[in-house]
């Protein structure tokens, strides 16, 4: 279960909602579970709410390691 | 002495609805059809005040087709059901190759509707009907009382001529043959739905709605021989369109999913609501499918055509007695695209 | 689309592939349960299958809240809903969820219960405070994922001192059907070597929860992003890890997932709910500790005291493999059912009507195993 995306925060707006947004395509959601989140941030998008805070090192980190895991194999 | 206008008192086409008396054939209701739909539709037919009008054909196959528009919001981004019941009736005739030349509308109307919003789907109606140079010669009106139609129903009719010699027919499609989309999908069905939901999008999406004969005219030219069959994927999306050649020519598709057309918001949008672009709904689009040896050159005539500039070749007609549809993935994975079971619905899960 | 497209890259997917087809030792199989129906979706939808070696299987697991919810609650919700002052809020995944006597939510509504199919509870919400008239009750599903949502539905209409909202609440918990599945030692049960565990559930949980299943069962764990990529990436931890011989929790979402999980969604729940002591899950059995209720305290939230719900137990087909299927026990070809009376488009049970189900799945991607395969590359070979 849990269809989630990334979307990526445009505006804050009162009540811990915010306007997020996928590739122009904008939604108002929730912030009230995740804390510090800040414009230009990304955020997990669960049915209306954002789980979490998308760790922009921690992704450049998998993407690093994913091309790693092609890249070696293709040695083997 | 000054002329009392037979018709009565013009309509308030500010603040006034539909009523019963607008359907029941008097007086009212002949206001309504002169001040809405003659003014919109204005030709010399509907002049004439006939309950049919008469033309010449040249002789030849003649086509025929009949479309009902229900769709809802009435008005949507890039379109409303009036222009879409143009279009989409013309497409139908285009489909076969043929030359769409006249059309019937038929409304009917629920009690309550208001005037401005009828004068504005005939205006579009009209406005549509001239740009595809497809008269709308002949038409009815009924009104049903409160509460038993959505606003506005439109039933349309149209007929158009042949090509001589050349039969298109969803039955014709044979291994090898290419299958080729004339531009991106989903942009409909997400309009529609974004209405609906609440999404907002920084540069809106558009309904694709367009009267496609013009393009298949210059199709059939190029290619008309080479042409097995055409079909315009509205409801159940490309996914429905394909499975339905399959089915009728007993033959499998596949096709490559990096190949298909889909604008950046449309799939963002569909990502949004949990839905698959397959799936939604197309008013402007057509799949062509034709012979291999054709198919570089007819991409090429389509991507000239202001409505088939994202024109590519999404796959290959193949044998196979499962009539599947198959879709490679990005990742030379493959997946079968069934049929919709029944309307899609967004998924959370 | 960031943080998505990166990670549905073809041509990594292939280098992955090559370098899970290199490292799999030819002596022996793979087993691996992806627990999430969001994976199981993934898997079919990019045809990851078709890119693994032959000695690695995936078994669909039963992470698919729509698949585990008892009939007897979908029963309980089309009888709510047909009351005539009760407006049901569901999620578009419930519509067509099969009930008793074949009937549905998508057939109620056409019946004419006031059933609406909502995106958000936030939608519910506004429903509520629209239409005072209206008991909107939330028909609330799903894993550790979407409970924070429904424990802020909750928190909202505290807040706003609504009088017409509740929630009919089936929300269910991940380990303990991890804990089912491991202990089941029935016949036929496949021995699994280990699981992906599920992207989203691990936001809120943590990874922390899982580590009993690799200390106690011996299980190696990994858990993975929704994108293929992801997936991929999992699989080749998973394979090192059985390789190696280790029963370990790793992470690979780690950009969305912490040890932790998110500790502001945890404490909701905690105030919000407490745990059933036993709940019944389709395909599962009673399962106990492993479902939540709403606390005394928000009682008045709570559809279930408010309209005296009883949930009876109503019973899937009897040749409906969907339990067996759901434990990894046996595959959608074994069903009698399957594409004779069952079939997306009339499903008899649960796992067909879900794109994440493991026969939808197969429906859609698994049949047509028999046909020429299209020329895309195969990284085994």
């Amino acid at each position: 279960m849990c269809l989630a995306i990334p979307a990526r925060v445009m505006e804050l707006l009162p009540d811990e909602m915010a306007r997020v947004s996928l590739d122009g395509v904008s939604v108002i959601a929730s912030l009230s579970l995740v804390e510090d989140v800040r414009v230009d941030d990304y955020v997990v998008l669960h049915v209306g709410y954002a789980l979490a805070k998308i760790d922009e090192e921690e992704a450049k980190e998998t993407l690093a390691l994913l091309r790693r895991s092609a890249d070696v194999g293709a040695e083997t | 002495m000054k002329r009392i206008d037979p018709l009565g008192s013009r309509l308030d086409l500010r603040h006034g609805c539909v009523d019963l008396s607008h359907g029941a054939g008097g007086r009212a209701m002949s206001r309504l059809i002169a001040d809405i739909f003659h003014a919109s539709f204005d030709n010399e037919w509907l002049q004439a005040g006939n309950d049919q009008s008469a033309f010449n054909v040249d002789g030849g196959r003649m086509v025929m087709t009949t479309d009902g528009y229900v769709v809802s919001p009435l008005f949507f981004p890039g379109g409303d059901i009036g222009c879409l019941a143009v279009h989409g009736t013309i497409n139908d005739i285009a489909m076969a190759g043929a030359k769409p030349l006249y059309m019937s509308a038929s409304f009917i109307l629920e009690e309550g509707f208001p005037l401005g919003d009828l004068r504005r789907i005939a205006k579009s109606m009209g406005d549509a009907s001239r740009a595809a140079n497809v008269p709308i010669i002949t038409g009815d009106t009924k009104v049903v009382e409160r509460g038993k139609g959505d606003g506005v129903f439109i039933s349309t009719a149209c007929v158009g001529l042949a090509p001589a010699h050349i039969e298109l027919s969803g039955n014709m499609a044979r291994a090898g043959d290419a299958v080729l989309l004339s531009g991106s999908i989903g942009d409909h069905g997400v309009a529609i739905m974004s209405r609906r939901e609440n999404l907002s999008f920084e540069t809106e999406i558009l309904s694709d709605t367009a009267a496609l004969h013009d393009l298949v005219a210059r199709m059939m030219e190029v290619a008309g021989p080479s042409i097995r069959l055409m079909r315009d994927p509205t409801r159940g999306g490309l996914a429905a369109t394909l499975n339905e050649i399959a089915q009728q020519s007993q033959v499998g598709v596949r096709i490559e999913e990096s190949a298909i057309p889909v604008k950046p918001q449309v799939a963002a949008a569909c990502e949004l609501l949990g839905l698959d672009p397959l799936f939604v709904a197309n008013e402007g689009k057509l799949v062509a499918i034709v012979a291999p040896d054709i198919a570089q050159e007819l991409l090429a005539v389509m991507r000239s055509h202001p409505l088939g500039r994202d024109s590519a070749r999404i796959g290959t007609v193949i044998d196979d007695d499962h009539r599947f549809v198959q879709m490679a993935t990005a990742f030379g994975g493959s997946r079968i695209v069934d049929w919709l079971s029944g309307e899609q619905l967004p998924r959370i899960c | 689309m960031k943080h998505v497209d990166e990670y549905r890259d073809g041509e990594l997917a292939f280098g992955i592939a090559r370098r899970i087809a290199a490292e799999a030792r030819d002596d022996r199989s793979y087993r691996f349960m992806e627990f999430c129906g969001g994976h199981t979706h993934a898997i079919s939808r990019y045809g990851i299958e078709d890119l693994l070696p032959h000695n690695i299987r995936m078994i669909h697991g039963p992470g698919c809240p729509v698949c585990v919810l008892p009939i007897g609650r979908i029963d309980a919700a089309i009888e709510l809903a047909t009351r005539s002052e009760v407006t049901l809020c569901v999620y578009g995944d419930l519509m067509r969820v099969p009930a008793s006597n074949g009937s549905n939510l998508l057939m109620a509504k056409a019946a004419g219960a006031d059933i609406r199919m909502i995106y958000s509870t936030l939608d519910a919400i506004r429903i509520a405070e629209h239409e005072p008239h209206r008991q909107v009750i939330f028909f609330a599903i799903g894993f550790e994922t979407t409970t924070p949502p429904t424990a802020m539905a909750v928190r909202l209409a505290q807040k706003r001192a609504l009088t017409n909202f509740s929630i009919f609440c089936n929300h269910v918990i991940t380990p303990p059907a991890i804990q089912k599945i491991l202990e089941s030692g029935e016949p036929g049960a496949v021995e699994i070597d280990g699981f992906i565990g599920p992207a989203h559930v691990s936001t809120i949980i943590g990874t922390k929860p899982y580590s009993r299943f690799a200390s106690d069962f011996h299980k190696s764990i990994v858990i993975a992003g929704f994108e293929p990529l992801d997936v991929l990436q999992a699989i080749l931890m998973l394979i090192r890890q059985v390789n190696e011989g280790r029963a370990e929790v790793e992470n690979q979402y780690i950009r969305a997932v912490s040890s932790e999980g998110n500790r502001k969604a945890l404490a909701e729940i905690e105030d919000i709910f407490e745990m059933r002591e036993s709940f019944e899950w389709r395909g599962l059995g009673e399962i106990p500790f492993s479902a939540l209720r709403l606390r005394e305290r928000y009682a008045e939230f709570d559809a279930e005291r408010h309209f005296s719900i009883v949930t009876k137990q109503a019973l899937d087909n009897p040749a409906c493999e969907c339990g067996a299927i759901l434990r990894g026990v046996k595959h959608p070809r074994d069903c009698k059912l399957f594409g004779v009376g069952c079939t997306p488009e009339r499903p008899l049970g649960a796992c067909m009507v879900s794109s994440e189900g493991s026969c939808a799945a197969y429906w859609a991607y698994g049949r047509f195993r028999s046909s020429p395969k299209p020329s895309g590359r195969r990284a085994a070979e």
